[in-house]
């Protein structure tokens, strides 16, 4: 069965790649059409895709639906506010969602609904377990800005998911990013000339390969995968490491004020740290995706290093790499 | 020019003046001379033969006084530093002889290097070379080289850890420093080493006390000398939340003591320690020492069972006379969100000295393995089947300290 895929978010850098991506596919794979929805222009070529310049928080998302009688939903508009969009992002992201579910309710034709999260959903904090499994919940961290809000969007899927009990629904839970083209929090952190850390902490990180979260995407839109599963490359990579690697000068500041003096410490160097990543950046977080490999069936074809070594190899040297770094 | 900085009461007796003005009446009195010496005399600190005052001089401006008759045209700049001692012949002789070289090397030459001077440099790589010999054996050279390969590595980040944030090369090193602390320090004695499996998954449970989590540190001391595994201990959240605490704990292997992470390290095999008592143990008055506390819940029989893994009893002697806690100041320690806030004999008493552990004699003993896969992984939540396997490990250590504490005899000596 050849299905209609509408994406939603298709202005923002990963969804406008991936909904093109999928185009190209064509009826090839089993896509007969895909349709990308954003209240802005995609910033680049969206190729075969369909554009339809709409709000999905507001009820004109159902007419999209309806029209274009769309059969699988990719949930791909739940970001972490940038700089200038904090206030937005909220709504951005939960009304979005609880529209988009309405709309998906009320139309019979949607039979699969796919939601692009974040592992921010289990927060980040010094009682949380070295390895979140799918069924764990967040001990804490999730009190305020996106990770709140992934909480709650998470939820509202499970409530839709009860009342559409035949509607197949897969929630990913992906760790941040890590590609030139992509805009993350944490990409756009490591291209600081600097990077604030917090004092006494070295936090494990995690990053998910662009053409893995790709794939894992299209199996899930191709093939039935009901479930949730994170995505994350494999080992993690230290803070401190990564900072050695890129060659950049790590600045230590003390945890209290951590995100406001971070802040001001990259807006001199000219640039800008994310909102919500302070908590992350002292704690840090780790996901298990022995489910991803085992039940979805997909192996991630990149760890968490290599993913990193490649984004490293896009970015201009750091000041400390003459002793060290780059090898 | 040091005799010049003093002032007032900046050395020797009170009394004596200040160099500048004539001396009090004390301190003539004292020096027993006629009015008529200097105005530098004062005080002898050391007076050790009864001779008359005037030989001897026992003053700060003595020796290049002394020295100035012998063989003042040497040097002027160039004055030996004062001693606050009695001034013979040899030392005026030594004084300007020093004078004497101080002066000729700075007519020598000033683009020689001083340090270079005296000794050749071949003869210094000869020196680095032996000692290099001397502490890193015959094949120093590619120990150095090996040496300096890994902290390339490390300075370009170039190593890895596991999920817990594992970092088996700091391990290495933080084990090496640790060695004097416990060996000569603690004079730890281990006991019973071949209970520890060779390989495969295993819980290590073990008391807790010393007011500071020494004992952890050492039991993982111990467990990578003596059975040269990595021991993976399970940590309360606090130590997660601590700055520093927390990033040194991860990466020498530490993780948060959860069933979660209980059962992920011990069914991949690895050896993860535990203290049921927490808190309550490390935290507990010196005169119950030795007294086990509960433990926990039972959650580690229940994880152990899960894993099929065998519970170690380890009985730690000697951590608790480490720091004696006598109080504890409640409402601070709840005003800083810490368990309990400790006052030893000497903290904070002596401030930073009282943090020194006392040297008392440690033993560490590894019981026999209680096996655990006679149960199926199922009884894990039997609450009863917990309890009575807790109360067996609990017992097995309680009964083992009584014994060591026998042997051990005295604490400290």
């Amino acid at each position: 069965m050849a299905r209609s895929v509408l994406v939603t978010g298709v202005a923002g850098t990963f969804a406008s790649l991936f909904a093109r991506r999928l185009a190209d596919l064509g009826e090839g794979a089993g896509i007969s059409k895909v349709v990308g929805i954003d209240t802005m222009l995609p910033p680049g070529d969206l190729g075969g895709v369909k554009f339809v310049r709409a709000d999905i928080r507001t009820p004109v998302v159902g007419k999209v639906i309806a029209v274009e009688d769309v059969d699988t939903v990719v949930h791909l508009d739940v970001n972490p506010p940038r700089r200038g969009r904090t206030g937005g992002a909220k709504e951005l992201n939960v009304i979005g969602t609880m529209q988009l579910l309405a709309a998906c309710q009320r139309a019979s034709t949607v039979t699969k609904f796919i939601l692009g999260s974040s592992t921010a959903v289990y927060g980040s904090s010094p009682r949380d377990p070295a390895m979140f499994t799918e069924s764990l919940l967040a001990r804490d961290g999730v009190r305020s800005g996106f990770p709140k809000d992934i909480v709650e969007v998470e939820s509202y899927v499970r409530g839709f998911a009860r009342r559409r009990p035949e509607v197949i629904i897969t929630t990913l839970r992906a760790a941040q990013i890590l590609h030139p083209s992509i805009d993350t929090p944490l990409a756009t952190y490591f291209a600081s000339p600097v990077l604030p850390a917090v004092m006494g902490f070295d936090p494990r990180l995690q990053f998910t390969d662009l053409n893995d979260a790709f794939a894992v995407l299209e199996q899930a839109i191709v093939k039935d995968r009901p479930g949730t599963f994170n995505i994350a490359g494999d080992g993690v990579v230290l803070l401190s490491q990564a900072a050695r690697r890129l060659g950049r000068p790590i600045i230590p500041l003390p945890p209290f004020g951590f995100a406001t003096a971070a802040r001001r410490v990259l807006r001199a160097a000219g640039s800008d740290i994310p909102p919500d990543l302070h908590r992350l950046l002292t704690y840090g977080r780790v996901v298990d995706t022995s489910a991803l490999r085992d039940i979805f069936g997909y192996d991630l074809t990149r760890t968490s290093l290599q993913t990193f070594e490649e984004f490293r190899d896009s970015l201009r040297p750091g000041v400390m790499s003459v002793v060290g770094g780059r090898a | 020019m040091s005799d010049e900085r003093k002032t007032i009461g900046s050395g020797g007796k009170a009394g004596r003046g200040n160099r500048q003005t004539s001396p009090s009446a004390a301190a003539r009195a004292l020096a027993g001379a006629p009015a008529a010496r200097k105005p530098v005399a004062k005080a002898k600190p050391k007076v050790t033969e009864p001779k008359p005052a005037a030989t001897k001089a026992p003053a700060k401006k003595s020796p290049p006084k002394k020295a100035a008759p012998t063989k003042r045209p040497a040097d002027k700049a160039a004055a030996p530093k004062p001693r606050l001692r009695a001034v013979t012949d040899e030392d005026a002789a030594a004084a300007a002889a020093a004078a004497a070289e101080e002066a000729a090397r700075r007519t020598r030459t000033a683009g020689a290097a001083p340090l270079s001077a005296g000794i050749p440099i071949d003869e210094i790589v000869v020196a680095v070379i032996q000692a290099a010999q001397r502490v890193l054996g015959s094949d120093w050279e590619a120990r150095v080289a090996t040496l300096l390969a890994t902290i390339r590595k490390r300075m370009s980040g170039d190593y890895e850890v596991d999920e817990f944030g594992f970092d088996p090369q700091i391990t290495e090193v933080l084990t090496a420093a640790i060695e004097p602390l416990a060996e000569k320090w603690f004079r730890l004695e281990v006991r019973g080493v071949e209970n520890i499996p060779a390989e495969g998954g295993a819980l290590l449970v073990a008391n807790h006390s010393g007011t500071v989590p020494i004992d952890g540190l050492i039991t993982g001391y111990a467990v990578k000398k003596y059975a040269g595994r990595d021991l993976r201990p399970l940590g309360a959240d606090l130590v997660f939340s601590l700055p520093f605490v927390g990033q040194i704990a991860r990466k020498v292997g530490a993780t948060l003591a959860c069933t979660e992470d209980a059962e992920r390290l011990l069914t991949t095999g690895e050896l993860a320690g535990v203290w049921p008592e927490g808190f309550k143990g490390i935290g507990k008055p010196f005169a119950e020492r030795y007294k086990l506390q509960r433990f926990g819940r039972g959650g580690f029989v229940s994880s152990a069972m899960r894993a099929q893994v065998p519970i170690v009893p380890v009985s730690i002697v000697g951590a608790e006379e480490i720091y004696p806690l006598v109080g504890n100041v409640p409402s601070l320690a709840r005003l800083l969100g810490l368990p309990y806030l400790p006052i030893t004999p000497f903290f904070p008493l002596l401030g930073p000295l009282g943090m020194i552990p006392l040297p008392s004699k440690w033993i560490i003993e590894f019981g026999e393995p209680i096996r655990t896969d006679a149960y199926d992984p199922e009884s894990a939540d039997d609450p009863m089947l917990l309890f009575n396997v807790t109360d067996q490990v609990r017992e097995t250590i309680q009964q083992t300290l009584y014994g060591l504490l026998v042997d051990r005899g005295n604490a400290f000596f």
